[in-house]
C-alpha cells in the first residue's frame, strides 16, 4: 500500500491541488470584490468561460501563456461591460443580467470554439519556473516549486488585493457601497465609480481564473469546461465573507477534495467525482442551516443605488 | 374602471414590450451569424422548416410540455418576489423519480397506478427539496437566490449518484451510466393521430388554472400583496413565512413535475450528467409574459418551435446548438433594456442616469449640466 | 451685520427653484447664510426645507438659480462638491454604516490610497473636545445610542474643516435634556466661526437656538427675521411675527400656535369618564423576542379603557414598533397575556383581531400600510380580502369592492381621481386618510396608531387628530404611539413612557406640567440605561 503512495504520486497530487485551486481562488477574489461593493455577479460562470476562451486564443496565437493570461483578463473585462452598463449604470436587474451573461458566455464560446479550433485543436505552450534550490526537494520540489511563473505572480497579486480591501480608502469605499451606499454618497464618495471599479476588477479576476483553467490547468479549451466552477466561486465567496485568506483556505479544501480522487483510487477506494463536486455546496448549506447567517452577504447586495430613493 | 392609460394603449404597450426584445435579439443573432460567415436567412428558414413543417410541429409541442410547466413553476415564485433559481436541479430530481422508479414499478403494478405514483412522487420530491431554501428564507431571511442555486447543485450531484448507483440499468450490457428505458406502452398516451403526448394538455390546463387563481381569486390578491411588499402582507394578516414556504413548494413541485412528465412522455430514460437546463431558456419568456400564465403560453410556444427547429437549423449553417443560448441571452439583455426605456418614457424622465448624464454633459461645457432636464414637470 | 450681502463668509442662495412632477418644492428661494450665526429654517412639513437642504448638500440640482460662496458662484453638483466647499450635513436619517467602526465611518470619502488612521484619530479628538463628547473610535456605529450616533454624525459633517454645518431636524429624536446638550455644542461650533443652519418645525427651538430665522411656506421664502431684529424682539413678539409668516391667513392663530409648537401644549380631548369605563385592552407582562434589529419590549403592562386615548411617549426606536405589532397581532408575544374585552387574544392572528374590531394604523404608510401598485379600492379593502361581500366563493366581486371604496372615499374626503387609481400616486396626507378609513370602518372598537401625523401637512395633521378624538368620544379606544410630545399632551388622557422596551412610568394628563413629567421620565430612563 505505502509503495503506491510514492513520491511521484504525492507530487502529482500536490500539483493537481494547486492547479485545480488557482482558478477558483481567482474567481472567488473577483466575486468578493464585486459582492463587497454590493454587486452580485451571477454571470461569473459565463465570464469565466469567456476568459478561458479568450485566454486560450491569445496563448495559442501568441505562443506565450503570459499573453494568454492577459487575453483572459481582457475577455473577462469585456464580458463584464454588460453588467457594468446595464446594472451598475442603468440599475437593471442583476439576476436577469447575470443569467444572460452566463448563457451567452456558454453559447458564444462553444460556438466560437467549434468554428475555429475544433478541427485542429492547438495546445498551449508550457512555462514553468524552477525556484533555485527549492525545486530539487523531494515531493514539494517538482510540485510546488516548479509551477509556472504566472502562479508566483498571481500569489503576489492576491496579497495586494488583500491589502487593498483591508487597508485602503478604496477598500473602505467598496465595503461602504455594499453596506450602505447612501452613506458613501453623502460622504462625497461616488457609489457608481466605486461599483464600476469593482465590476471591472471582478471581470479581470474571473477572466484571469478562466484563463488559468484553460492555459495552465488543462492546457486546452473545451466547451462548458468550467462545469459549475463559477457557482462554486460564488459559494466560496459567501463562506469567506470578504477575507482573502479565507478564500484561499476554502478553495484549497475544495481543490484537495477534487484532487484526492486519484490517490484514493490508487489505494483502492473509489468515490464518484460527483461526491466531491457536491461537497462545497453541501458544506455551504450546512453552514447556513447550522449558523443561520443571514448576514453572510452585505446588506445592499443586489440592489441598485438611486440617490434619494429609499 | 379608469386607468392612467386607455386600454388599447396598455395592450399595445404590453405587446411591444413582449415582442420587441425578441425581434431585436433575432436581428442581432442574425448579425452574429453573418460575422461567422453564414447566411442568417438560411438559419431562420431552417428554424421554420425544422420547427413547424411536416410533423416537426409535433416535436415542438413535445418540447413545450416541460417548458410550459417549468414556466408556471417560475411564475409562482417570481410573483411572490422569490427568486427560485434551483430549477435545473429540481427538474432533474423530478425526472429521476420517473426514470429511476418507472422501470422498477411498471412491471409489477398496473400502468396507470405507476404513472400516478411517479407523478405524485415527483411533485413531493420537488416540494420537499424546495423546503430548505424556503425555511431558511422564512426563518432567518437568508438570501434565497444563493440557497436555491446551491440546492440545485446538490440535486444534480444526487441525481448523478443515483443514476450511476442504485438506479443504473440492471441490464449488464448497458455500461454507460443511465437508467433503464421505460417501454412505449407504459408511457403517457399520445393525442389522437399524433406523437404528441398528453403532457402538453396537462401544461395548458395547469396554465389556465394558474391564470384563474392569480387573476380572480382572493389568493391571487394575497399573492400580489405579498409580492409587492412582504411587510404589507404581514400587516394584512398574511403569514410571510407560510407564504414563502407555500410558494417555494408549489414552484418546486411544478418544476419537478415537468421533469417526470418529460421522462414519461418524451425521453423514456435518463443518462448521468444530462442537464437540459430548460429553466434558463424559459426564464426570459416568463418575464416577457409579465408573469401571466396565460401570456406565457404563446411565448413559451414560440420558444419551443424556435428551440426545436433551431438545433437542426444551427447545424445546417455550421454552428452548434449552443447558439440557441446566445439567442436566449440576447433576449434577456434586450428585455431589460426595453423595460428600462419603457419605464423612463412613461415617467417622463431622462434616459440616462444622473451620474452618467453629468459626465456626458461635461463634455459640452460646464453650463449645460445646470439646465433643467428636458421633458420634466408639468405641474 | 447687514442681510442680503453676498461677500466673504457668506453662502448666498439666489432664486433657487426646484420642481418635481406636480409640485414646486422650491420657488425662487433666496437667502444668506452668514458665518458665526445659527440660521434657523422654519416651516411645516412640505414647505421645501428638505429640498433646499438636498440642494445645498449636492444631492439634488436646482432647476434654476445660483449659489454663491464668498461672493463667487459655486455650483454644487454632487455631494463631493458640497464636501469640498466645506458644507457638512447631518441628515434626518442616519447616514452611518452600522457595521463600520466610528473611525471607518468618519474616514469614508477620504481620498488617497492608504488610510491614515493616526491623523484621523487626532482629528476625532479635536472634534470630540469641541462637541463635548467622548466617542470611542473603535466602537461599531451600530452599537452606539442615538445621542452618540448624532454626535458622530456631526463630527462626520465637520470632518473636512467645515464652513457650514446643516442640521436637519436634529431634535426630533432627542430627549429634552439631550436637546440642551446639542444647543451647547452648536454654540461652541458657532463660536469657532462656522455657519450653522438649523432646521426645525418647532417655533420654540427656533427662537432659543437661532440667531436669525427664515420661514418657508409652499416652497417660498415668506419671511426673514434678521439677527439684530430677532435680538430686539421679545419671545412673544417673535412668535407672532413668525406665525404670521408661517401660516398667513390659512389657520386661526391659536391652532397655528399649537401646531407649530409655539406654546406649551395642553390637553384638548374631553374627559373619558375615568375608571368607571370598562377595560378594553389589557396587556400584562408582555414581551417579544428576537425580531431583527429593532428593540424588543419587556414586561409591558398597560390597559386601555373604553373611550380612552392612551399615549405612548418615547424616543424613536425604543420598542414602539414591537408594542404596536404585538397588539395588532403581527408579532407574537413571547411572554405575558393580551386581553381584549376580557378575552385572551394572545394566540390570535391579525385577521382574527381585525374581526374583533382591533385595528392598526402603521407608521410605515408607504411600504407596510398600502400597496403602492394596487388601486385605492383594493387598498381600502386590503384587510378584508376573501371576506363577503367583496369575495364570493373565492372570487372577487368588483362591484361590491368599488361601492365600498366610493363610500369610504366620500366619507373621509380622500382626494383621488378615482377608486381605480394606484394608491402610490396619492399624496402622503391622502394615503393616511386611506389607512384611517380602512381601519376605522366596519366595527372598529380599538385602534393602535403609530406616529399618525408624522410628515403630514398641518391641515391633515389637524384632521387626523380630529378623527382620533371623535373616535374616542364615540366610545372607541386608542393606543397612540408618538414621538411628538405636544401631540401626546393634546390628545391623550394618560401618557405612558416607553424606554428601551420597557414602560418607565405612566402620567395622568390632567393639567399643566404633563410634558415636564413625561420628559423627566424619558430622561431618567435614558440616563439609567444609556451611560
Amino acid at each position: 500500500m505505502s509503495g503506491l503512495l510514492s513520491a511521484s504520486v504525492l507530487a502529482a497530487f500536490l500539483t493537481a491541488i494547486l492547479v485545480q485551486t488557482m482558478p477558483l481562488i481567482l474567481a472567488a477574489i473577483g466575486e468578493t470584490i464585486g459582492e463587497q461593493s454590493g454587486v452580485l455577479n451571477l454571470g461569473i460562470e459565463g465570464v469565466m468561460l469567456v476568459g478561458a476562451y479568450s485566454g486560450y486564443v491569445a496563448a495559442v496565437s501568441s505562443g506565450s501563456p503570459w499573453i494568454g493570461m492577459l487575453g483572459g483578463i481582457a475577455g473577462g473585462v469585456v464580458a463584464n461591460l454588460l453588467l457594468l452598463v446595464l446594472n451598475t449604470w442603468l440599475g437593471l436587474n442583476q439576476i436577469v443580467i447575470g443569467l444572460a451573461i452566463t448563457v451567452m458566455g456558454e453559447g458564444l464560446t462553444s460556438v466560437l470554439y467549434l468554428q475555429n479550433y475544433s478541427k485542429h485543436p492547438l495546445s498551449v505552450p508550457g512555462d514553468s519556473w524552477a525556484i533555485a534550490g527549492l525545486s530539487d526537494l523531494p515531493v514539494v520540489g517538482p510540485s510546488i516549486f516548479r509551477q509556472s511563473g504566472i502562479f508566483w505572480v498571481l500569489l503576489l497579486v492576491m496579497v495586494a488585493v488583500a491589502f487593498l480591501l483591508a487597508r485602503t480608502n478604496w477598500g473602505l469605499s467598496i465595503r461602504a457601497a455594499g453596506q450602505k451606499p447612501s452613506s458613501l454618497d453623502t460622504a462625497g464618495g461616488s457609489v457608481i465609480k466605486t461599483r464600476s471599479s469593482a465590476v471591472l476588477l471582478n471581470g479581470a479576476f474571473v477572466g484571469c481564473g478562466g484563463a488559468f483553467l484553460s492555459i495552465l490547468t488543462t492546457g486546452t479549451f473545451t466547451a462548458f469546461m468550467t462545469g459549475g466552477l463559477g457557482f462554486v466561486a460564488i459559494v466560496i465567496t459567501m463562506l469567506s465573507r470578504g477575507k482573502v485568506s479565507w478564500i484561499v483556505i476554502t478553495s484549497l479544501l475544495y481543490g484537495i477534495a477534487v484532487a484526492i480522487k486519484n490517490p484514493l483510487q490508487l489505494i483502492g477506494v473509489s468515490v464518484p467525482a460527483d461526491v466531491f463536486q457536491m461537497l462545497p455546496f453541501v458544506v455551504v448549506m450546512l453552514t447556513l442551516i447550522l449558523f443561520a447567517r443571514s448576514s453572510i452577504v452585505p446588506p445592499a447586495l443586489g440592489s441598485p443605488y438611486t440617490r434619494g430613493a429609499r | 374602471m379608469i386607468e392612467e392609460l386607455p386600454r388599447f394603449r396598455r395592450i399595445a404597450d404590453g405587446l411591444v414590450r413582449s415582442i420587441l426584445p425578441v425581434v431585436l435579439a433575432l436581428v442581432v443573432a442574425g448579425l452574429i451569424i453573418v460575422a461567422m460567415g453564414s447566411n442568417p436567412l438560411d438559419f431562420y428558414a431552417g428554424v421554420w422548416k425544422y420547427g413547424l413543417t411536416g410533423s416537426n410541429w409535433q416535436d415542438s409541442l413535445r418540447l413545450m410540455a416541460p417548458l410550459m410547466i417549468i414556466a408556471l413553476g417560475l411564475i409562482v415564485s417570481f410573483r411572490g418576489q422569490l427568486w427560485n433559481l434551483g430549477y435545473n436541479g429540481t427538474y432533474l430530481l423530478g425526472s429521476v423519480v420517473a426514470s429511476g422508479f418507472g422501470p422498477v414499478l411498471y412491471p409489477v403494478l398496473p400502468g396507470w397506478i405507476v404513472t400516478a405514483i411517479l407523478i405524485v412522487g415527483s411533485l413531493l420530491v420537488g416540494a420537499i427539496w424546495a423546503i430548505v431554501p424556503a425555511v431558511l428564507k422564512a426563518r432567518f431571511g437568508t438570501n434565497e437566490i444563493i440557497t436555491s442555486l446551491v440546492m440545485s447543485f446538490i440535486a444534480i450531484g444526487v441525481v448523478n449518484l443515483l443514476i450511476k448507483g442504485p438506479m443504473h440499468d440492471t441490464n449488464p450490457k448497458v455500461t454507460a451510466p443511465q437508467t433503464a428505458t421505460i417501454p412505449r406502452e407504459d408511457l403517457l398516451p399520445f393525442l389522437a393521430g399524433t406523437r404528441v403526448h398528453v403532457g402538453i394538455v396537462i401544461a395548458i390546463v395547469l396554465a389556465l388554472v394558474a391564470q384563474f387563481v392569480v387573476s380572480r381569486t382572493s389568493f391571487g390578491v394575497r399573492l400580489d400583496v405579498f409580492g409587492a411588499s412582504p411587510k404589507a402582507a404581514q400587516h394584512v394578516g398574511i403569514s410571510r413565512s407560510w407564504m414563502i414556504i407555500l410558494l417555494f413548494c408549489v414552484s418546486g413541485a411544478l418544476i419537478a413535475l415537468a421533469g417526470s412528465v418529460d421522462v414519461l412522455g418524451n425521453v423514456t430514460y435518463q443518462r448521468a450528467n444530462w442537464n437540459p437546463a430548460y429553466g434558463d431558456a424559459v426564464m426570459p419568456f416568463v418575464f416577457l409574459a409579465r408573469l401571466s400564465p396565460l401570456a406565457a403560453i404563446p411565448l413559451v410556444g414560440f420558444y419551443s418551435v424556435f428551440a426545436n427547429g433551431g438545433i437542426n437549423a444551427a447545424r445546417s449553417v455550421g454552428l452548434n446548438s449552443d447558439f440557441l443560448l446566445v439567442v436566449v441571452g440576447l433576449i434577456l439583455v434586450f428585455m431589460t433594456i426595453t423595460e428600462y426605456v419603457g419605464n423612463k418614457r412613461r415617467l417622463g424622465q431622462s434616459y440616462l442616469p444622473v451620474g452618467m448624464k453629468q459626465s456626458v454633459m461635461a463634455i459640452f461645457g460646464p453650463r449645460s449640466s445646470a439646465r433643467p432636464a428636458s421633458g420634466k414637470v408639468t405641474t | 451685520m447687514s442681510s442680503m450681502a453676498a461677500g466673504p463668509g457668506v453662502i448666498s442662495l439666489r432664486e433657487i427653484t426646484k420642481a418635481f412632477p406636480g409640485v414646486v418644492a422650491n420657488d425662487r428661494i433666496s437667502l444668506d447664510i452668514v458665518s458665526g450665526q445659527v440660521h434657523c429654517l422654519l416651516g411645516e412639513n412640505g414647505a421645501g426645507k428638505s429640498t433646499l437642504i438636498s440642494i445645498l448638500a449636492g444631492m439634488q440640482q436646482p432647476d434654476s438659480g445660483t449659489i454663491l460662496v464668498d461672493g463667487a458662484p459655486a455650483p454644487i453638483n454632487s455631494p463631493k462638491a458640497a464636501v469640498d466647499l466645506g458644507i457638512g450635513v447631518v441628515h434626518q436619517h442616519s447616514t452611518l454604516v452600522p457595521a463600520f467602526t466610528v473611525l471607518e465611518n468618519l474616514m469614508l470619502g477620504e481620498t488617497g490610497l492608504v488610510r491614515n488612521e493616526k491623523r484621523a484619530v487626532a482629528r476625532l479628538e479635536e472634534l470630540s473636545e469641541l462637541l463635548g463628547a467622548r466617542i470611542d473610535p473603535k466602537a461599531l456605529a451600530g452599537d452606539l445610542g442615538l445621542g452618540q450616533q448624532q454626535q458622530v454624525e456631526i463630527a462626520k459633517a465637520m470632518w473636512k474643516g467645515s464652513r457650514l454645518l446643516i442640521l436637519d431636524e436634529p431634535t426630533s429624536m432627542l430627549t429634552p435634556q439631550a436637546i440642551e446638550k446639542l444647543a451647547e455644542s452648536i454654540a461652541q461650533i458657532k463660536a469657532r466661526g462656522l455657519a450653522v443652519v438649523f432646521i426645525t418645525h418647532k417655533l420654540r427651538e427656533a427662537y432659543q437656538i437661532g440667531d436669525c430665522v427664515t420661514i418657508l411656506r409652499g416652497g417660498k421664502n415668506v419671511g426673514h427675521i434678521g439677527a439684530e431684529q430677532l435680538a430686539s424682539l421679545s419671545e412673544a413678539q417673535a412668535h407672532s411675527a413668525i406665525l404670521a409668516a408661517m401660516f398667513g391667513e390659512d389657520i386661526t392663530t391659536p391652532d397655528a400656535a399649537d401646531l407649530a409648537g409655539a406654546t406649551e401644549a395642553r390637553r384638548e380631548v374631553d374627559d373619558w369618564g375615568g375608571g368607571a369605563k370598562s377595560v378594553r385592552l389589557q396587556l400584562s407582562g408582555v414581551a417579544t423576542h428576537g425580531h431583527g434589529h429593532d428593540t424588543d419590549i419587556r414586561n409591558v403592562s398597560i390597559s386601555v379603557h373604553e373611550g380612552e386615548i392612551l399615549g405612548i411617549a418615547g424616543i424613536d426606536g425604543h420598542g414602539q414598533s414591537a408594542l404596536a405589532e404585538v397588539v395588532a397581532g403581527q408579532r407574537s408575544a413571547s411572554a405575558g397575556s393580551i386581553r381584549f374585552d376580557g378575552e385572551d387574544i394572545a394566540r390570535r392572528g391579525v385577521r382574527a383581531r381585525q374581526k374583533l374590531g382591533l385595528r392598526y394604523v402603521t407608521d410605515d404608510r408607504l411600504y407596510e400600510g398600502t400597496v403602492a401598485g394596487m388601486s385605492v379600492a383594493i387598498n381600502l379593502v386590503l384587510k378584508r380580502i376573501g371576506q363577503a361581500p367583496f369575495w364570493k366563493l373565492g372570487q372577487i366581486n368588483r362591484k361590491a369592492v368599488d361601492a365600498e371604496a366610493d363610500r369610504l372615499i366620500g366619507e373621509y374626503a380622500i382626494k383621488t381621481p378615482s377608486s381605480a387609481t394606484r394608491a402610490g400616486t396619492l399624496s402622503g396626507g391622502n394615503i393616511q386618510k386611506v389607512l384611517l378609513a380602512r381601519e376605522l370602518t366596519d366595527g372598529a372598537r380599538f385602534v393602535v396608531v403609530n406616529k399618525p401625523t408624522y410628515g403630514l401637512d398641518l391641515k391633515t395633521v389637524k384632521l387626523v387628530r380630529q378623527i382620533l378624538t371623535e373616535f374616542a368620544s364615540s366610545g372607541g379606544s386608542v393606543l397612540l404611539l408618538s414621538t411628538d410630545l405636544d401631540e401626546l399632551v393634546e390628545l391623550s388622557h394618560r401618557i405612558a413612557v416607553i424606554s428601551d422596551g420597557e414602560i418607565a412610568g405612566i402620567v395622568q394628563n390632567d393639567g399643566r406640567g404633563t410634558a415636564e413629567r413625561v420628559g423627566q421620565l424619558m430622561t431618567g430612563a435614558i440616563e439609567g440605561t444609556h451611560a
